[in-house]
């Protein structure tokens, strides 16, 4: 992994994923170190992103690199009109990795082309969004002690949702069960149904949340948005159909947790935060760690 | 009927023959050859040929151009079973099959408007998939699929 982009999720074999997720234990545990020291980390945020920008930043902190960055694109010279090429082979020259974060797909791809140091994408547009895929996979394998035999049901958006999409790519190496929780309108897309079925993954689609949850290791949710809808009545209809409450989850395995990459609207009511099968806010800290592994495997230092 | 076709591609001297093109995609191909933008060539086309490999196949017949590569792979995208005969002094010199390529680079825009390269100068590169003849297109960059309806050929 050292010296080597991470732009996608496909990028890493299963082995690399579990090298990662061994790391990640390593710094969950001593997670105050002078292992970057003499470091710097690039946070290029051409589109804002509060949560993963802080989430990489406070790792870098924590093990005693230095960032440099910007947090959105009209604080740095892409305003002036500077093309992304000229901006990451600039930034190259002051830093060791570089972060970025950029609206348009594929962008993360092509910097890694260009760039003399590794480039983790930290969200291309709709693409790709690798280092939430690993901190995902951490959080399953840390409450549930393995990523082998799971039940894991998908909630809301399957079909724009990109976090789904990597998720379902990366554990189909551990045999799971799907269980695909969606309106109509936002069904996952034949491509990864057929990926499944081309691995004998088995997976079941629904429309009901409440009945199909009773069985699963892993809910992960996200969320249904308005804007997804071409008729707004057909969003009116199914609003408040895929929002998990607390009286849901009795009957469910004692085992269950439930996953949300964040931000949180209203899909999840917040009755359910005080449930200890709620685990979204140590996902995010989760992230920290994941964060951690994959910036020191890429520079060598671990 | 053999001899009427061996006599209209000897109508040419020297050039190409582009043979097995679906007849619906004759101009697509001399659009994407750039074709209709030849001042000196002389050009004769015909479609609605009756052809045992897809019902109808168009011909295209120009004096004094001859392909490259690049061409090759343009054709093969919409015209994935055609076939090139190059003609020198009236005689077919070379038969060529366009092959489907692997991976075209700078050929082809993506349809994605999200997609990088079609906001950055950056050469497109893609996966060419083809289902039996039905070739789209995956990008390198955004890793959209781009359809044969949608293939926009950078000339």
């Amino acid at each position: 992994m050292k010296n080597r982009s991470l732009v996608s999720i496909d990028d890493y074999t299963k082995e690399e994923y579990l090298e990662i997720l061994r790391v990640a234990a390593e710094f969950e545990k001593n997670p105050v170190q002078n292992i970057l020291e003499g470091r710097v980390v690039a946070t290029l945020f051409f589109e804002p992103s509060t949560r993963t920008r802080l989430s990489f930043e406070s790792a870098v902190n924590y093990l005693g690199g230095r960032i440099i960055g910007f947090t959105d694109a009209s604080s740095s010279s892409v305003k002036k009109g500077e093309s992304l090429k000229d901006t990451i082979l600039t930034v190259c020259n002051y830093s060791d990795l570089i972060v970025m974060r950029h609206p348009l797909e594929g962008s993360a791809k092509y910097a890694s082309e260009v760039a003399s140091v590794p480039i983790i994408n930290a969200g291309d547009g709709a693409n790709q969004h690798p280092t939430q895929c690993l901190l995902d996979l951490f959080s399953i394998q840390k409450t549930q002690g393995t990523l082998e035999n799971l039940t894991i049901s998908m909630v809301g958006d399957l079909k724009y949702g990109r976090t789904v999409h990597s998720l379902l790519m990366a554990m189909s190496h551990f045999n799971p069960t799907f269980k695909f929780i969606s309106p109509v309108e936002l069904k996952m897309p034949d491509e990864y149904k057929m990926f499944l079925d081309s691995k004998g993954i088995k997976y079941e689609e629904y429309l009901d949340l409440a009945e199909n949850i009773k069985d699963s290791d892993i809910i992960y949710m996200t969320r249904v948005q308005r804007e997804r809808f071409a008729d707004p009545l057909e969003y009116e209809k199914v609003k408040n159909v895929y929002v998990l409450k607390n009286d849901m989850l009795e009957g469910t395995k004692d085992n269950l947790r439930i996953l949300h990459p964040l931000p949180r609207v209203n899909e999840i009511d917040t009755d359910v935060d005080g449930n200890e099968k709620a685990y979204y806010f140590q996902q995010a800290q989760n992230g920290v760690y994941a964060r951690m592994a994959i910036m020191t495997k890429m520079l060598g230092l671990k | 009927m053999a001899e009427k076709k061996k006599l209209s591609v000897s109508a040419i001297t020297n050039g190409t023959v582009i043979d097995h093109i679906p007849a619906n995609k004759l101009f697509t191909v001399i659009s994407i050859l750039g074709l209709d933008k030849l001042s000196e060539n002389r050009m004769t086309f015909g479609t609605n040929f009756r052809s045992d490999r897809f019902g109808r196949k168009a011909i295209i017949k120009v004096s004094k151009k001859f392909f490259e590569q690049s061409d090759f792979d343009k054709i093969a995208l919409v015209a994935p079973k055609a076939k090139l005969n190059i003609i020198k002094e009236y005689e077919v010199v070379e038969k060529w099959e366009v092959k489907v390529p692997e991976e075209i680079i700078a050929i082809a825009k993506c349809m994605n408007p999200k997609c990088v390269t079609n906001h950055e100068a950056i050469a497109t590169k893609f996966k060419v998939l083809n289902d039996d003849g039905k070739i789209s297109l995956k990008c390198n960059y955004c890793q959209k699929i781009t359809t044969q309806e949608y293939m926009e050929i950078i000339k």
